[in-house]
């Protein structure tokens, strides 16, 4: 029986969480899926996908619009019933798994969870010890610590007897990934938790989900910022069209062909220059006659000039890899246009 | 309340980090313990409940009280200690208490419907008399008494199984990729509902005058001349079914932070929707095979109860009471309103409720 592995928890203020408490979970949880064939009604959106998610990893899931991201996440929660193949849980298929088996060892962040009216923050965090919990056994001495320290983890102990509802959307978000900790899981899956926060928001609940990581939770996030999915991730999956077609570290897998062939995106991938991860500046594609670097971008800061330069030339000299089914028409002869001017 | 040790299960070390609270619970309700059990009390829950149950009994000892024999609080103990004129005896015991408590037992069964549809839909109108379940309950009844001449529980009985096939129709009907949407069942409800109220028209335009009476004064929703046979059913449905509502009612909770954060802290949502359909119809075709189609009932109990109790959770217990002491005083407001007739108390709730509705527009708008 897999009890609650203990979560070590990092206060959000310090820096780096103390080397000696912070204990990997009891075992590496292990979540793979297995020639996975997902669709709803008549469409198939995810066809023959296998994939292992990093036991301790951060893995962010990157793609286009409709490529099946949050179709796999989905999956991989057990809340969509694969139409062919499996997810396994450390060997285990999670379809024969009792629903409260599976929700005490994956927790997830829906994408748009709809928020209870007149509810505090502590009873919605103390909502996700619900797979422990029972009509006669509704709040334990384990339920009792479990929310305190997921409370404090996210930092939202002092807000706790505050409404949701008249949170900040940040606050918000921090409540609800509260929740998903109660759960005590291993394992945390977030379905773009970032949506219509603010960019320092952003930042911060990635922030949050890092030290999450650190404290040796197994993370899977559905990103649409790349920049933040590379800056973030310990491992890149990018998909399109149902299918894995890279994945890998940032620095190996954030490209120029990998945004061509994924995104139809020409841009730029240059070191950031405040964590030397990959940092994509996507090519103005607006008709010019000017080099790129002579735009309005030159006076985008005097650092990111001196980075770009060396690369400048990166996306125009290698070849495309094979996937281009779409063609960019827009974007290839912007580029013609702009080699001769150059 | 309860900061005891940590659970054997984990670790101690690394919990508790240094701004948790030691002093005191981080949830602010008291818990409930005895042998290893721990149940969350709402204390607003419970007082508000109390109340409304303290103005349940006083609405039914009113109409014990009340009709064309006066009797005061001596007469009624008279009554209970069994030292009253057989007559008052008869009149009180044998009439006005059963009536009161089908009644009361009619509108808790509606509550409880009401607010397990309204949390289901996650939708204020989608009470099942609202969305066309107690009409399709109703035009069953009024078709068996039509065609096959009626008879007290075989009425019931078409009267359920009418209510179970409206919610199949509307439940398909408003089924798309798989998901049940709030807005969709709720429209889907009003125009299976409206088809069927026009059928049931129907079938009294075309009946015989006589069937056509009782089809009529059935089908507008009435507690007139229900005994004890009515009260024990009604109590036998409630006993079966509270249970049940309660137990469902801690799930749908869970789910009106939406399908996928249900499941994923551990709820069958599909499972947990389809049973609470089949219980929620249950209910509300319980009762309106005992009393007919009785309207706003179902949609006003769960609105007040959740204005009197502004607390997380679908609120089960609460509307039971609510629904209760609402149709007992409209039944008793029915027995001494002077129209001329008798009047149906069916036709008091579509007034009063339809009022409340309109006030509530108004206020929203």
């Amino acid at each position: 029986m897999p009890t609650s592995p203990s979560t070590p928890s990092s206060s959000l203020s310090a820096p780096s969480p103390a080397p000696a408490s912070a204990p990997a979970p009891a075992r590496p949880a292990g979540l793979s899926a297995h020639g996975l064939e997902l669709g709803y009604g008549p469409r198939t959106i995810v066809a023959g996908l296998d994939l292992d998610i990093p036991a301790g990893g951060f893995t962010v899931i990157i793609g286009p619009n409709g490529c099946g991201k949050s179709t796999l996440l989905r999956a991989l929660s057990r809340m969509l019933k694969p139409r062919g193949g499996s997810v396994t849980l450390d060997g285990a298929d999670i379809a024969r798994l009792r629903t409260k088996q599976v929700a005490r060892n994956i927790s997830t962040l829906a994408q748009a969870p709809a928020t209870p009216t007149a509810i505090t923050v502590a009873d919605l965090v103390a909502r996700g010890r619900n797979p422990y919990q029972s009509l006669l056994q509704q709040w334990s001495a384990a339920d009792e610590a479990a929310v305190a320290s997921a409370l404090a983890e996210v930092a939202m102990t002092e807000h706790r007897e505050r409404l949701v509802e008249e949170l900040s959307g940040g606050q918000r978000q921090r409540a609800w990934i509260a929740m998903a900790l109660a759960q005590e899981t291993p394992i945390l899956l977030l379905d773009e938790p970032t949506t219509y926060l603010d960019i320092s928001h952003q930042i911060d609940v990635l922030d949050l989900c890092a030290g999450l990581h650190e404290a040796g939770r197994t993370l899977v996030a559905v990103l649409h910022d790349l920049n933040l999915a590379a800056r973030y991730a310990s491992h890149i999956v990018a998909m399109r069209d149902g299918r894995v077609v890279a994945e890998g570290p940032p620095e190996s897998v954030i490209t120029s062909e990998l945004l061509r062939s994924v995104f139809d995106l020409e841009a730029l991938v240059i070191p950031d220059p405040e964590t030397g991860r990959p940092l994509i500046v996507p090519r103005d594609r607006r008709a010019r006659g000017t080099g790129s670097c002579s735009g309005p971008a030159a006076g985008s800061g005097p650092a990111a000039d001196a980075v770009a330069d060396p690369h400048a030339a990166e996306p125009t000299a290698t070849a495309t890899i094979t996937h281009t089914t779409t063609p960019t028409d827009a974007v290839e002869p912007a580029l013609m246009a702009e080699q001769e001017s150059a | 309340m309860t900061v005891a040790d940590p659970p054997a299960a984990s670790p101690a070390a690394g919990r508790a980090p240094a701004g948790a609270p030691t002093a005191r619970s981080v949830i602010t309700t008291p818990v409930l313990r005895f042998a290893g059990r721990s149940i969350r009390i709402r204390p607003r829950l419970v007082i508000v409940a109390g109340i409304a149950l303290v103005v349940l009994v006083a609405v039914i000892a009113a109409s014990l009280m009340v009709g064309t024999i006066r009797l005061g609080f001596g007469d009624l103990a008279t009554v209970f200690a069994g030292d009253a004129k057989p007559s008052l005896e008869r009149s009180v015991l044998g009439r006005r208490l059963p009536r009161a408590l089908t009644a009361a037992f009619v509108g808790a069964l509606l509550g409880m419907s009401g607010a397990l549809f309204q949390s289901l839909s996650r939708n204020p109108l989608g009470s099942p008399d609202i969305i066309g379940f107690t009409s399709g309950a109703a035009t069953a009844a009024v078709f068996q008494i039509i065609v096959f001449g009626g008879g007290m529980l075989a009425t019931a009985l078409a009267a359920v199984v009418g209510g179970m096939l409206t919610a199949l129709a509307v439940y398909l009907l408003a089924r798309r990729d798989g998901v049940t949407g709030g807005l969709r069942l709720v429209l889907v409800g009003i125009g299976v509902g409206a088809v069927v109220s026009a059928f049931s028209s129907l079938l009294i335009a075309r009946a015989d005058i006589n069937d056509a009476m009782v089809a009529q004064l059935w089908g507008a929703g009435s507690l007139l001349g229900r005994g004890w046979t009515h009260a024990w059913l009604t109590l036998a449905a409630l006993v079966v079914l509270t249970p049940l509502l309660l137990v469902l009612g801690r799930k749908l909770a869970l789910m009106e932070m939406g399908d996928d954060t249900a499941h994923s802290i551990g709820v069958r949502v599909e499972r947990t929707r389809f049973i609470a359909m089949l219980v929620g119809v249950t209910a509300a075709a319980a009762a309106t095979a005992v009393a007919g189609p009785i309207a706003f009932i179902a949609f006003a109990s769960g609105h007040i109860a959740r204005h009197l109790a502004p607390v997380p959770g679908v609120l089960i217990g609460l509307s039971a009471v609510v629904g209760a002491a609402l149709l007992a005083g409209a039944d008793l407001l029915a027995q001494n309103l002077d129209v001329g007739m008798r009047t149906p108390v069916g036709l008091v709730t579509s007034l009063l409720g339809g009022v409340y509705l309109l006030w509530l527009l108004a206020r929203r708008i």
